[in-house]
């Protein structure tokens, strides 16, 4: 019994191997932003005036200052219309796809109708697209609607991404029929039990759907990077990498900034996120 | 009024046929309008000449096909996809299994593996440059050892470097669709097995991975459709123009779409859609059968 014990703590240390190389870069990026201009120079000097040597590192600042974070404060304002546009555009995804997406997946989960099949079947092959293939016909849409270079046009067809469809439906699935055939006995109608059980009672799947595209939406860089000529419509996703190495503080604050709703909302979320996951394995 | 009523509840039984159509007409109206009919018109225009509109066959796919940077992103895309995707499987299977036995740790651990997820590729770029770069970090620890310092990211190296990447993001989340496949396998065949004598070795090949060949379907096909989203790594390290070993599709449909060059674009989409839709149905086939 005791080596069963002894093994099993043997077997955590390739594993908490593994955890701090997945968690490395938020410490990275969260003491390189505390470290005031002359450590990050003495640090990144190889990399950034071509010094002799290799970038060290330190796991602690020498002197820990928040010097760089009152410098995007205040003297950053491009820094907040790009975070500012990522917020915009992240939100309006989600929003639209709140909207449009919940009544979908409902109807798919709990109505018998001609086409059901294909047409989901449909759906699950769009899902699988990747932007190379979405890419022209995106364009040819957006351009004869006038959407190219705006927020709008990044937004709309993001809403229609079939991909929360499919994590909702999944959850509205597994309510019990029971349930919804002794409201149809009491007397309610097909929105009224849509409203009242459906979205109540699947409200875990919509909250995993949302986490795993905020994940995805503040990320966003291929659409914006091939729609969005006008560069103040960048999110941060697209401006952050632009910042060089010159302005090492601003670029650590910057990525810890853009990092920061990322992590919250894993963090608050996050038995969500791995139901969401999840939903995919599951076999109907 | 009797021939009234009986059309309105003939009318009733027919809007309840098309009840949950209601609920999904926004969505489908969208995705005809945003996604489906666009498509369509690309997969006409791949058989038509981009200026005059006029139909040539399939001398788009025949330009594509001849086109050396689409046959070196499409030779990237496979290679990629082959390493990757059993390298992350596999990984990500050890990581599950192992976790499954840890009873304290084992929910910590499973957050920190995610973690990758959640990190915007935007900001974990600036670590990868600083660790790649040949006077970066890897090299600084490569040095200690006495090695040579390599040029990550200009040199054949990059594709390690993007397979790490890929695996570094994607490894918590294949966890824990693993974790869900061995979740579904009832604790009560291991009890028989244990009672007969077997060894958990014997129970992992005997039990456990029989057991989660279903999921590994859906695994595989999630990871091949997350091994797309590399080309943001790709592009933010290192720009439009990478080291040929990291130049991906995505990479060379951008290209085409700066030179306007519509009808390549028309028909090297289509021929995406078409691999990918080939590839995953004969996914389905062959697990089917097992």
């Amino acid at each position: 019994m005791r080596k069963t014990v002894q093994m099993r703590y043997l077997l955590l240390i390739p594993l908490i191997i593994l955890a701090v190389i997945c968690c490395y870069p938020v410490i990275f990026l969260a003491t390189g932003a505390l470290m005031d201009v002359g450590e990050l120079t003495d640090n990144l000097g190889p990399v950034m005036k071509g010094s002799e040597g290799f970038v060290s590192w330190r796991f602690m600042p020498l002197f820990p200052t928040l010097q760089n974070y009152v410098e995007l404060l205040l003297d950053s304002p491009q820094f907040f219309v790009m975070f500012w546009n990522s917020v915009k555009l992240t939100a309006g995804i989600l929003a639209g796809q709140l909207l449009i997406g919940i009544p979908a997946a409902w109807g798919f989960a709990r109505f018998e109708f001609p086409f059901r099949k294909a047409v989901y079947t449909l759906y699950i092959i769009l899902m699988m697209m990747p932007f190379q293939v979405r890419m022209l016909s995106d364009y040819l849409i957006l351009d004869r609607m006038h959407l190219l270079d705006s927020h709008l046009g990044i937004i709309l067809p993001a809403v229609f991404s079939t991909f929360p469809v499919f994590i909702m439906y999944r959850f509205f699935r597994g309510i019990p029929g029971a349930i919804i055939e002794s409201a149809k006995l009491d007397g309610a109608g097909a929105l009224q039990i849509f409203l009242h059980i459906g979205i109540p009672l699947g409200a875990g799947g919509i909250v995993s759907a949302m986490v795993l595209n905020f994940l995805e939406y503040w990320n966003l860089i291929e659409q914006p990077l091939t729609f969005l000529k006008d560069k103040t419509l960048w999110p941060l996703s697209l401006f952050l990498p632009n910042i060089g190495l010159e302005k090492a503080g601003i670029a650590f604050v910057s990525s810890v900034v853009t990092l920061i709703p990322a992590v919250f909302v894993f963090l608050l979320g996050q038995d969500y996120l791995e139901q969401g996951i999840a939903a995919a394995a599951v076999k109907e | 009024m009797k021939g009234i009523s009986a059309k309105r509840s003939r009318g009733s039984g027919q809007c309840r046929k098309w009840e949950g159509f209601l609920f999904i007409l926004p969505s489908l109206a969208g995705v005809l309008v945003f996604i489906f009919i666009p498509f369509l018109d690309v997969i006409r225009r791949s058989f038509t000449e981009v200026m005059s509109g006029k139909f040539v066959g399939l001398k788009n796919f025949r330009t594509v096909f001849s086109n050396t940077a689409f046959r070196q992103a499409a030779y990237n895309t496979f290679r990629f996809t082959g390493i990757c995707i059993p390298m992350l499987i596999f990984c990500s299977l050890a990581a599950a299994v192992l976790l499954q036995g840890q009873k304290k740790m084992g929910s910590i651990l499973k957050s920190m593996y995610l973690m990758p997820m959640a990190i915007p590729v935007a900001s974990v770029v600036l670590l990868w440059k600083l660790l790649f770069h040949v006077k970066g970090m890897l090299n600084g620890i490569l040095s200690l050892a006495g090695m040579r310092a390599v040029d990550w990211m200009n040199s054949e190296y990059a594709f390690g470097v993007l397979v790490f990447s890929y695996i570094w993001k994607n490894l918590g989340y294949d966890v824990i669709l693993w974790l869900a496949g061995l979740a579904g396998i009832s604790g009560d065949i291991y009890e028989a097995a244990r009672v007969d004598g077997a060894g958990e070795w014997r129970c992992f090949i005997s039990i456990t991975l029989p057991n989660l060949l279903p999921s590994l379907y859906t695994i595989a096909v999630l990871s091949f459709l997350n091994s797309f989203k590399v080309f943001r790594e790709a592009y933010l390290v290192a720009g439009d123009y990478p080291h040929s070993s990291i130049y991906m599709m995505q990479h060379l449909f951008n290209n085409w779409f700066r030179e306007l060059s519509l009808d390549k674009m028309a028909a090297g989409a289509v021929v995406n859609a078409v691999v990918i839709l080939m590839l995953v149905l004969l996914l389905q086939r062959v697990w089917e059968k097992e």
